[in-house]
């Protein structure tokens, strides 16, 4: 019996491959080893989960046993994987080895630790799986005020969502304005103000010079001399790729694991996806790069090489009091911005300088332009 | 007319609307969306996802 097709990390990504595999491939043997639960959930929904009033497991969409009877894998929950042998084509579980066939590395991301002074007796939370939100739920069951230390689509999204399920909430960030590069003034402000009508205060060109514990409540000493006092302070300041297993195996790695178009890393048989790989310079930490990536791999694994095509992919931010749809010029890109629209609708286009559309934003009554200009652009 | 929810991202169907940019007619069911389509936010595939319906 040859070994099987092992994906690391149930995450998205892993449960992504493993299904649309099982649509090409009723036979080969797959196991899906998670630290965690292993169960399926959605990440997007975690930023709407407290107005929802849901619980960790009422965000569950199947247990691991629920996905392992209905896509016929293995999963092995609660399971590290302490090394990966590329040579051999195995990895070690608890001291065993286990051989693989293929490996897929979909081991998502860190998110990334403020670097703090103070006496802080406890660090920040931090929203990045189900765990860490049944964590954070359990902060909040006595909370009023809450700090999120990061104001891109992340912190935003939570703030909306703290702010709508009657917490005061206070978003605290470096750069002048939300959502950082991704969008021009005019839109990040209308945001601001829609989320400053929920109550929302920013605390935006202040960095976070350290925290201290005030009881239950913990102090945020921002480097303008003003202290945010608050009962729970979430951190959304970005994610890190795990890679350190990969590194360890002698892949390559750079930000992320790095890949070639076919999510090939440069050990043969083994691939990365989701959000702990790097195809072309670039991690793509959303949904749709995972679905498009997937269902590539999944014909590669199958048989079928087939490259990953990514079209432009725009970014839905959910935040209800101002929905926006971004899609950032790609860095280093040269243009400008050209804004019409006033208050909460908004058509934001970059253009470069032969005048073709690189980028774009769109709000309220403009979000309907989304296709079109996408249709516009020159492929991605 | 109903409206769903991807389960995944939250995009909403509003069957009353359709999604006529992929030339589904407004009022076109939700069962008549074409098992191809793609949820345009997130990308799953409609025979992969559940969508919630959902009350107004």
């Amino acid at each position: 019996m040859s070994p099987p097709i092992v994906i690391l990390g149930a995450g998205l990504a892993g449960h992504s491959v493993a299904r649309e595999l099982r649509k090409l491939d009723k036979a080969v043997r797959i196991t899906m080893v998670a630290a965690d639960s292993g169960a399926y959930y959605s990440k997007p929904s975690l930023s709407n989960a407290f107005r929802a009033g849901k619980t960790a497991d009422g965000l569950v969409i199947g247990s691991a046993v629920d996905m392992s009877r209905q896509l016929d894998i293995e999963i092995l929950a609660d399971t590290t994987v302490d090394a990966i042998e590329v040579s051999n084509r195995r990895l070690f579980m608890n001291g065993k080895p286990i051989e693989y066939s293929r490996l897929v590395l979909a081991l998502g991301a860190d998110p990334i630790k403020l670097p703090l002074d103070g006496n802080a007796i406890a660090a920040p939370s931090n929203v990045n799986d189900l765990a860490s939100y049944a964590l954070l739920r359990e902060k909040l069951a006595d909370a009023h005020d809450v700090a999120i230390i990061g104001a891109g689509l992340v912190g935003c999204e939570f703030a909306n969502d703290l702010a709508d399920a009657g917490y005061r909430v206070t978003v605290i960030d470096s750069m002048a304005q939300a959502l950082g590069r991704m969008c021009p003034p005019e839109c990040a402000i209308a945001l601001q103000e829609a989320l400053s009508l929920l109550g929302v205060r920013w605390c935006l060109g202040r960095q976070v010079k350290g925290m201290t514990a005030d009881g239950s409540r913990s102090v945020i000493d921002l480097d303008s001399g003003e202290k945010i006092h608050c009962d729970v302070v979430l951190s959304a300041i970005g994610l890190r790729p795990r890679t350190s297993i990969a590194r360890q195996a002698g892949l390559a790695t750079s930000y992320g694991i790095v890949t070639d178009s076919y999510l090939g890393t440069s050990a043969e048989g083994v691939y990365a996806i989701g959000d702990c790989a790097e195809m072309h310079g670039r991690v793509r930490a959303f949904v749709m790069p995972i679905m498009i990536g997937a269902r590539a791999l999944a014909q590669t694994l199958a048989g079928n090489k087939t490259d990953v095509r990514y079209p432009h992919m725009p970014v839905a931010v959910k935040t209800p009091a101002l929905p926006l749809v971004v899609l950032p010029p790609e860095q280093g890109a040269d243009g400008a911005w050209q804004i019409i629209g006033t208050g909460a609708n908004r058509r934001a286009l970059f253009r470069d300088q032969k005048d073709n559309v690189r980028g774009f934003i769109v709000t309220g009554s403009f979000a309907n332009e989304k296709a079109s200009i996408l249709k516009s652009m020159t492929a991605a | 007319m109903k409206k769903w929810q991807c389960i995944v991202c939250g995009f909403v169907y509003d069957e009353s609307e359709g999604w006529p940019a992929e030339g589904i007619q407004p009022g076109t069911r939700w069962e008549d969306v074409p098992n191809e389509w793609v949820c345009p936010d997130c990308g799953v595939t409609k025979m992969d996802f559940e969508m919630l319906e959902i009350v107004a």
